[in-house]
């Protein structure tokens, strides 16, 4: 499978997907951490794909998003946003927002949370 | 492998001629920087349409290894 081929699979097969450096437990670079562990705390459940594992991917899921930086998140086959774009949703609610729309679990009271320690 | 500030600006400003931009060089080291970047071309547009704008205006400058941007940060906005 091409790296395009595998990419389009990880992302339409698995309801939330974040290519990021480094795993969900160990991340290797602040921004991948940052979204990594406000999914972490909203206990949503996803996969982590290691964009440093393999070269291909890392630059393949550049060209698929057309979107330059990791990490980069995907719900439901959309791309969402990178670190910056996922920060400002977390913050004002429309993270949850589209959880709730997409059907993806998640901890309501741990965003609420995240919310008040950055309010 | 870095730019300035102002040369950051520059680059922007050549795509955003009357954007008001505000860089912050986040880590003093001239590789790391927050960018904030309020246009009117934003309006109507959605967060990662408004941020490929932007990588667009850098041309390059955060591809990867061959990038002399490694980090920046961004904010985008119509204005109000």
């Amino acid at each position: 499978m091409s790296a395009q081929d595998t990419i389009r699979a990880t992302v339409e097969g698995n309801d939330v997907v974040l290519f990021m450096k480094g795993t969900k437990t160990m991340p290797q670079c602040g921004f991948s951490s940052r979204v990594a562990g406000v999914l972490n705390f909203m206990g949503v459940s996803y996969v982590d794909v290691n964009v440093l594992a393999d070269a291909d991917i890392r630059q393949g899921i550049k060209d698929y998003s057309d979107w330059p930086t990791i990490p980069q998140l995907y719900v439901k086959g959309e791309f969402v946003g990178g670190c910056d774009i996922v920060t400002e949703m977390t913050l004002s609610g429309e993270l949850d927002q589209l959880f709730d729309a997409k059907g993806v679990a998640y901890d309501k009271d741990a965003a609420d949370k995240i919310r008040e320690a950055n309010a | 492998m870095a730019m300035t500030a102002s040369e950051l600006e520059q680059l922007l400003r050549e795509s955003f001629p009357a954007a008001k931009i505000t860089i912050t060089d986040l880590a003093g080291d001239g590789n790391h920087y927050a960018a904030e970047v309020i246009d009117a071309s934003f309006k109507g547009k959605n967060r990662v349409q408004q941020q490929r704008d932007v990588y667009a205006a850098l041309k390059g400058k955060m591809d990867g290894a061959n990038g002399v941007l490694h980090a920046l940060a961004l904010t985008t906005k119509a204005p109000e």
